[in-house]
């Protein structure tokens, strides 16, 4: 461990560069010799980069089939990617996830998933779910040793010591999640992809969750990827922010300056789409049109149809992600000074 | 006179441990061309408050006991084949995911006309036409040539839009929507959000929102009602219930919310989770989480009771022991 942290102190944790990853979804090879169709390619993600710096949270927020979940399966090496690569405390990851160390560097980086009810094999007691990893990754071989740390695991998430004999089922949902938790801490690692782990709990609960997984971070100084659609949610467990639009960042800022002067206009438009609590009976600005699908998206700024500050260029050219008054943004319109 | 009135409603399900009481004596009313909001945690009751309405509740559930009344006739004690003709024709379903609740195999067009000539003595043509028109006012562009699209051509908001049209199709005057944006991005759930406000003010139908979405419930509901193991603990108009919440569950459901403008380091959290309706505790089912708990909670069920302290038109009703605490010695 010595070498990593001797690195570590100056440089970001986690480095993704200009990640991308492509989807062949093309019918058949019959059914396109027969019917004449072209290849189909997804992009789920293009070209998505982005730092994390050690003990921070960086969120990614965005609608449903913007890639944000792909980001995280990429940066915990369950995709390989097509394009770009992803640097962990100065190391080549996904290099590292094909070598015979791959252990090491899958140690450090565990994730927890959406669906508390389909993330946990429901014939295994939770000794034996949370168990795993410390066996699989040779860490305690002793059978009362094991015992005694999955125990510490459940009580650093507030369950008890005596759910260990217990099967998944016989948990509600915010606990489920707080076993998926202790699971993914089980090998004591620095970074934690979290791909939208509230959003099947009720509120109550969610509080619990996110309550714990910030004195866990307090506590081990642990670096997260929050993957999330819920925009109060993700400024509450947020350093950083960056919002995800068509499988590419579209704004990447420190979380005070995207929520009190957001930028790109998609960013406003999400904004504007959260339900205000205080004055009831106020209707929201509705968004206006959908995401365009994302196999055959639109040529240019891929948010131009549904854009109010579009004009020839967003049609024809496609932005880049820059620097501009300290955030990071992909809009022509800001750039231009137009919006 | 109220549209709907539910009254001591209770529903239970027979199981081989004994009989599970889901919903204990729930009553509310509907006036006309009202939208009620009725919030509550998973399992609390809110779907089967619903599904009993609409006359869906899968066996073994049953109405055990209570009333059910629509324009002051009952409705809880119809055969299959009455209430097939309430249903659809006076009372319009709305479920979560939309792409469950259209048949894949026909046009939408097709749906929409069975619907319509089901109720309505119309003939083909004219069924046509109102389902254009009906697809359009639902904000479908292109209906005309959309009206012949199967769902899987629709994106998600789009589909929801066409549940919405079949949920109007015969011109009901209550539409019983349950969790009908859960499925849906933000952005297009305000747009689904407005759509069905609007399109049941200009018909003047009542809605009963059913969501675990307090925002939702703010920014669209006249009053709310909320549930907490198959009770209700507070209902009342929606501005008064979310600015001052009376019962400590309502409190901590509104605290526990991420709040956009303030920024707290830590959440409040309800601690501990809703009891298993085999294990419903004694008194006040909410007392063992409950930051205000007295002797009294342990041991009586508190029904829900005027409160006039800071909503001086008296409508909100509250069920907690506080409350009549705190007016008890307002009195001495």
């Amino acid at each position: 461990m010595s070498q990593h942290n001797a690195s570590s102190a100056q440089q970001p944790l986690v480095v993704a560069h200009d990640l991308a990853k492509t989807f062949d979804v093309s019918a058949p090879w019959l059914s396109r010799v027969l019917e004449r169709k072209p290849r189909q390619l997804l992009r789920a993600v293009d070209g998505v980069s982005f730092e994390i710096e050690r003990g921070k949270t960086l969120a990614l927020v965005g609608e449903s089939g913007c890639g944000k979940s792909t980001v995280a399966r990429l940066l915990v090496g369950l995709y390989e990617p097509t394009r770009g690569g992803l640097t962990f405390d100065g190391e080549d990851a996904h290099a590292a996830f094909k070598s015979n160390d791959a252990k090491a560097m899958r140690k450090r980086i565990q994730m927890i998933f959406q669906d508390p009810y389909a993330s946990l094999n429901p014939r295994w007691t939770v000794e034996a779910i949370v168990g795993e990893p410390l066996k699989e990754h040779g860490l305690i071989q002793d059978a009362q040793e094991l015992k005694a740390r999955v125990a510490e695991l459940l009580q650093s998430v507030g369950l008890s010591a005596l759910d260990m004999v217990k099967y998944p089922h016989q948990f509600s949902g915010g606990q489920r999640q707080r076993i998926s938790i202790a699971r993914a801490l089980a090998t004591a690692p620095e970074f934690l992809v979290c791909d939208e782990p509230t959003s099947a709990l009720d509120v109550s609960v969610q509080a619990q969750v996110l309550n714990i997984m910030k004195d866990l971070q307090r506590e081990r100084g642990l670096t997260y990827l929050f993957i999330s659609h819920n925009l109060a949610v993700v400024r509450h467990v947020s350093d950083n922010v960056g919002v995800m639009y068509l499988g590419q960042l579209v704004e990447l800022a420190d979380k005070q300056t995207l929520f009190s002067n957001p930028q790109h206009p998609y960013t406003r438009m999400l904004l504007d789409a959260i339900p205000k609590m205080k004055d009831t009976g106020r209707s929201r600005t509705p968004v206006q049109g959908e995401v365009p699908n994302p196999l055959n998206p639109p040529p240019g700024c891929s948010f131009n149809p549904r854009c109010p500050l579009a004009n020839a260029r967003c049609k024809t050219e496609r932005p880049v992600l820059k620097s501009i008054n300290g955030i990071k943004i992909a809009c022509h319109a800001v750039e231009e000074g137009r919006h | 006179m109220s549209l709907l009135q539910v009254k001591n409603l209770i529903v239970e399900f027979p199981s081989r441990h004994g009989t599970l009481r889901a919903l204990d004596e729930i009553s509310f009313e509907i006036a006309p061309g009202e939208i009620l909001g009725v919030v509550g945690e998973s399992g609390a009751g809110k779907s089967l408050t619903g599904a009993s309405i609409i006359g869906l509740l899968e066996p073994p559930g049953r109405v055990a006991s209570g009333e059910i009344l629509l324009q002051g006739q009952r409705i809880d004690n119809l055969n299959n084949d009455q209430m097939r003709s309430i249903r659809g024709r006076k009372i319009g379903a709305i479920f979560q995911d939309p792409l469950t609740s259209l048949n894949p195999l026909y046009s939408v067009g097709k749906q929409l006309v069975e619907t319509i000539q089901a109720h309505l003595p119309v003939s083909d043509q004219e069924a046509r036409q109102r389902a254009i028109a009906l697809l359009q006012d639902t904000g479908i562009p292109a209906a005309a040539e959309r009206i012949d699209h199967y769902p899987h051509q629709f994106s998600g908001g789009m589909r929801q839009r066409v549940v919405i049209a079949l949920a109007l199709a015969a011109e009901p005057q209550l539409i019983v929507a349950d969790e009908p944006t859960t499925a849906l991005d933000v952005s297009i759930q305000a747009q689904i959000i407005s759509l069905l406000k609007n399109i049941c003010k200009q018909r003047g139908a009542a809605v009963m929102l059913i969501t675990h979405d307090m925002g939702v419930i703010a920014e669209t509901c006249d009053r709310v009602a909320v549930m907490y193991a198959g009770r209700i603990v507070e209902v009342g108009p929606v501005h008064q219930v979310i600015n001052h919440p009376e019962h400590p569950y309502t409190a901590g459901l509104m605290a526990s919310i991420p709040d956009m403008e303030v920024d707290r380091e830590r959440l409040n959290q309800i601690d501990g989770a809703m009891p298993r309706l085999n294990a419903i505790p004694k008194g006040c089912a909410f007392n063992p989480r409950c930051t205000k708990v007295f002797e009294r909670c342990k041991q009586e069920r508190p029904e829900l009771t005027q409160v006039t302290q800071f909503d001086q038109s008296g409508q909100t009703h509250v069920a907690c022991w506080l409350q009549s605490n705190t007016t008890a010695e307002a009195v001495r």
